[in-house]
């Protein structure tokens, strides 16, 4: 806008001055048109205009707005449950929650490689906790199948170790399935580092290169191999030859040997070629089980629809869960639905934030008000007098203000005494005005007081005063005078206090952790629980989001009622 | 207005009630506090109508009467209660010298209009009386916790030798902890480390935003204002939730950096407003007067505006300071035990109920701020003479 006109005002001038040269464009010092010459100075003020302002701005989208997008997205994030059971998830794509019918076995067997991997990455637990908030007796599950991960599989080990005892021995295998160059190299450090009488020591520093042949032959079991090899290599400082690996390996391995052709595996000649050819031709005396049999002997959880229910659910890399969870509803197979009656909470305690920040607003219109008008009709010196009055407390520390409603408002407090000592109460029925909604109510009303009084007082202080007088004098009574004359125009300052005061008390979290008790606290004290206690950060998350828009829409309402540019700080 | 109005004397049967009345509501606390409300109130009216009557026939000089009426109040407030009694028997005894002089001269209406009745005149004064409550409301939490820091007891309340000012009852134990404790030296030492840094740093960016957005040709003016307003209008709860996220994931939670930067952020929207607000009375053709007379830029900004925009400067800085070292719901989150703040530490103190030096740490606070509050009262003046306008 101001752009405009002084290119406009340049422009004109530039015109004028052409039109009474009348010899083309008017040319600046330097040889160039006036008008460019004009725009190129702009610019160069608008540059240094946002050279000034962006290190600021920088600096705040850094601290504070990347923050609070963390915390929008955290809200909705949910790529925990597909980052550790990647295979279990695709594979419950296919799978029908309300059919009623457990997961398919290739369901188990995908669960079964993604667990082994979690337990071996040490995520499982964090998964359990993280469905538990949405299905309880997760977080056990996952525990204790995490614990006992290496039985699942584990008769495919047996079964191996009967067809041929070479099958256990960790050098055989390793033989089978590394590169030989590796493989030597590997057991003679080994032989040069021996395991500590604790077990761990050094850690061989050269990754783990498998046989080049068998990748293709067992492409399966070469895969775990793979995973586990560097697992224990980098956890467990050992290398391969030292252990045994899972007993996924030998499930992979079970399953690779069906698919191969004896033809393929006749023309094999690594290390090893004639026990893998034997086993393939006694193969039919493997007795193979259920994973899906075997995990659910491991923890019954496991044959509960409803389980895999939750984690299909759940499955997607964003969910509304959190949202839902956050007004009293649940995200589960069904579809969405309420809270058990017992278990909704969030309702009660948005709606009990949202009275008690209205009766604290109400509070300070009562208290406010009177001082307001006082301090705008009294003469200029009184009234800065008493303005120290209302400045004094506003600059006072929260935590001193909430530290002396503490003293004053507890049973053994200086209140409670001084009605014990009027006779007014007994010393044994002293009031409990602490711990409870009244305490929050009065200490926030006295700390929000100053934010409803000074917009009050400037926008009473333009009122003239005359207009009540000559209200009086064309017959009103006094009431009808303030009522119908006065009232009205102060109605911008409540509006504009009511909302600051509003806006201010919904997010409130020092002064009702420390007087409100249980019944006393605001949605800010849950979503601080759910930080630092239950460490449910998306719930917490999701609670901070809504009372982020609340707030946001307040502040807008604010913005078109006052203005942002009359935010005033203490007179 | 008074020259206008004609002070009329008021008879005894208009003075000799009002008096009663304040008289017996004076009674009503004497009397629960001595065991019966009804004979308080009874004895009170009883003295108040005598007291009336007596001030207005005695042929004595007024001020005779008064300190009369106050010393013998208070003599018996001291044989009744004892130092308290004395102190709260002399301030009835001064109240009730003058107030029946004071209906019965006429005086209460001096200053009012002249046009209003009797019922306007009594509502102008209860008026006054409630708003005294309500400043008594506001100021009552500071007054008390300040005699309360003195305390020789563990108690949150005045104890009876308190009460009866007795030297024994005070003493400086819980200022003596506040200074001797390591935890609280810790935490004052935080305070003092964490809350100047991040000042600088909201000053000095807040300062050179300020100058850019004062500038008319700032494309966005509104939306780059929105963001930097911002920390200001979000919940502390929730900028500490998304910072203790976002800070923990670039391992900045739990450090003196992270509470700095967060404090900073807090601290910029109240230097941006107050040096903004004190650039609109600058006048721009100061500048290009300098550059005139061939300063360059940084010469004029050192030497022409900064001297007089500086006020604004140093209470926007003080605005930031007074953030930093009174927050205490961001660094919970982003500090860890090693950042604990003063604020942290009386947070503690609060929710746990250890010690009363909670109360003397208060007290310093108040005196802080107080001292703050004259700082900004200052310049505020100080920047108003320098752009020209009438002191407030």
């Amino acid at each position: 806008m101001a752009d405009a006109i002084d290119t406009n005002t340049g422009t004109t001038r530039a015109d004028r001055r052409a039109e009474a040269a009348d010899t083309g464009p008017v040319l600046a010092s330097d040889g160039t048109p006036l008008k460019a010459s004009l725009r190129r100075a702009l610019r160069a003020q608008k540059l240094r205009a946002l050279m000034l302002v962006a290190p600021l701005l920088v600096f705040i989208l850094v601290t504070f707005v990347a923050p609070i997008a963390d915390m929008l997205f955290r809200s909705v994030e949910n790529q925990i449950v597909s980052q550790t059971l990647p295979r279990t998830t695709a594979e419950l794509q296919g799978w029908e929650s309300d059919s009623g019918d457990l997961p398919s076995e290739d369901t188990y067997r995908a669960l079964l490689t993604d667990l082994t991997l979690a337990v071996a990455a040490n995520t499982h637990t964090r998964l359990g906790s993280r469905l538990n908030y949405e299905q309880s007796g997760m977080s056990s599950i996952f525990r204790q199948t995490g614990r006992n991960i290496d039985d699942v599989a584990a008769p495919y080990l047996d079964n191996f170790e009967a067809l041929d005892p070479r099958w256990v021995e960790p050098g055989t295998l390793a033989a089978l399935m590394t590169d030989p160059d590796y493989f030597a190299a590997a057991r003679a450090w080994r032989e040069e580092n021996p395991v500590g009488p604790f077990g761990g020591g050094a850690t061989y520093d050269q990754p783990i290169r498998l046989n080049p042949g068998i990748g293709e032959l067992l492409p399966s079991a070469a895969a775990i191999f793979r995973d586990w090899a560097e697992y224990v290599r980098v956890e467990n400082s050992a290398v391969v030859g030292d252990e045994e690996p899972w007993s996924l390996f030998y499930l992979r391995l079970y399953q690779d040997l069906l698919n191969v052709s004896e033809a393929d595996l006749g023309a094999y000649d690594g290390p090893q070629s004639d026990l893998l050819l034997e086993t393939k031709r006694m193969l039919d005396q493997f007795q193979p089980v259920s994973i899906r049999d075997r995990f659910i002997e491991v923890d019954a959880g496991w044959g509960n629809p409803d389980i895999w229910a939750t984690i299909k659910v759940y499955s997607p890399s964003y969910t509304s869960g959190y949202f839902l969870n956050a007004v009293d509803m649940q995200l589960n197979a069904e579809g969405v639905s309420m809270q058990p009656e017992d278990e909704r909470i969030y309702g009660i305690l948005f709606k009990r934030t949202m009275f008690m920040s209205l009766m604290i607003t109400g509070s300070c219109i009562l208290l406010g008000y009177p001082i307001a008008w006082l301090l705008a009709n009294l003469p200029m010196r009184t009234a800065n007098l008493l303005m120290i009055l209302v400045l004094l407390p506003f600059w006072t520390s929260l935590l001193v203000r909430t530290s002396a409603w503490k003293v004053m408002l507890q049973q053994q407090g200086v209140i409670n005494d001084i009605l014990v000592w009027l006779g007014v109460v007994g010393d044994e029925s002293r009031l409990i005005m602490i711990n409870n909604q009244f305490g929050t109510i009065v200490a926030m009303t006295h700390i929000l007081l100053p934010f409803m009084i000074l917009p009050l007082y400037s926008v009473m202080q333009t009122i003239p005063p005359s207009y009540l007088r000559a209200a009086k004098s064309l017959g009103a009574t006094p009431f009808t005078a303030f009522w119908r004359v006065y009232f009205p125009q102060s109605v911008p300052g409540i509006g504009a206090g009511s909302i600051l005061v509003f806006i201010l008390a919904i997010g409130y979290y020092i002064t009702p952790e420390i007087v409100g008790g249980t019944s006393g606290t605001f949605i800010s004290n849950r979503i601080a629980y759910h930080i630092s206690s239950s460490l449910n950060w998306g719930l917490a998350a999701a609670l901070g989001s809504i009372l982020l828009g609340a707030v946001l829409i307040l502040y807008w309402a604010y913005d078109r009622i006052v203005g942002i540019d009359n935010v005033k700080l203490g007179g | 207005m008074a020259t206008l109005i004609q002070l009329k004397p008021q008879p005894f049967s208009f003075t000799g009630p009002v008096t009663a009345a304040a008289a017996a509501f004076a009674g009503l606390f004497v009397g629960t506090a001595q065991g019966s409300g009804l004979l308080g109130i009874l004895l009170g009216a009883a003295l108040g109508a005598a007291l009336a009557w007596g001030l207005m026939q005695a042929p004595l000089p007024r001020r005779t009467m008064r300190w009369g009426i106050a010393a013998s109040s208070a003599l018996v407030g001291l044989l009744v209660g004892g130092t308290m009694g004395l102190i709260v028997g002399a301030a009835f005894g001064a109240f009730f010298g003058w107030f029946p002089l004071w209906i019965a001269d006429g005086r209460y209406r001096a200053g009012l209009p002249p046009y209003l009745t009797p019922g306007e005149v009594l509502w102008h004064y209860a008026f006054r009386v409630i708003c005294g409550l309500i400043f008594f409301f506001l100021i009552a939490p500071i007054v008390v916790v300040m005699p309360l820091s003195f305390n020789a007891e563990n108690f949150f309340t005045f104890t009876p030798a308190m009460l009866s000012l007795d030297p024994a009852g005070y003493s400086l134990k819980h200022y003596e902890d506040f200074f001797g404790n390591s935890d609280w030296q810790a935490a004052l030492r935080n305070s003092l480390t964490i809350a100047p840094v991040a000042t600088l740093l909201a000053v000095s960016f807040g300062t050179l935003a300020a100058i850019g957005l004062s500038s008319e040709h700032v494309p966005f003016r509104q939306a780059i204002m929105a963001i930097l307003i911002s920390p200001m209008i979000v919940p502390l709860i929730i900028s500490a939730a998304g910072m203790y996220f976002f800070y923990s994931r670039i391992g900045l939670q739990g450090t003196y950096v992270g509470v700095v930067l967060a404090h900073a952020a807090l601290g910029i929207p109240f230097v941006i407003i107050t040096v903004t607000a004190t650039l609109v009375g600058f006048d721009r053709s100061l500048t290009r007067a300098a550059a005139n007379m061939g300063a360059n830029p940084v010469t004029t900004f050192f030497r022409v505006q900064m001297p007089l925009i500086l006020p604004g400067v140093i209470s926007g800085g003080l605005f930031a300071f007074i953030t930093s070292f009174d927050e205490v719901v961001v660094v919970l989150f982003v500090g860890s035990a090693s950042q604990k703040t003063l604020p942290w530490q009386m947070f503690i103190g609060l929710r746990e109920q250890i010690s009363p030096t909670i109360l003397a740490v208060a007290t310093i606070l108040v005196c802080l701020s107080i001292a703050l509050l004259t700082t900004l009262e200052l310049l505020r003046r100080r920047s108003e003479k320098l752009r020209g306008m009438s002191p407030g």
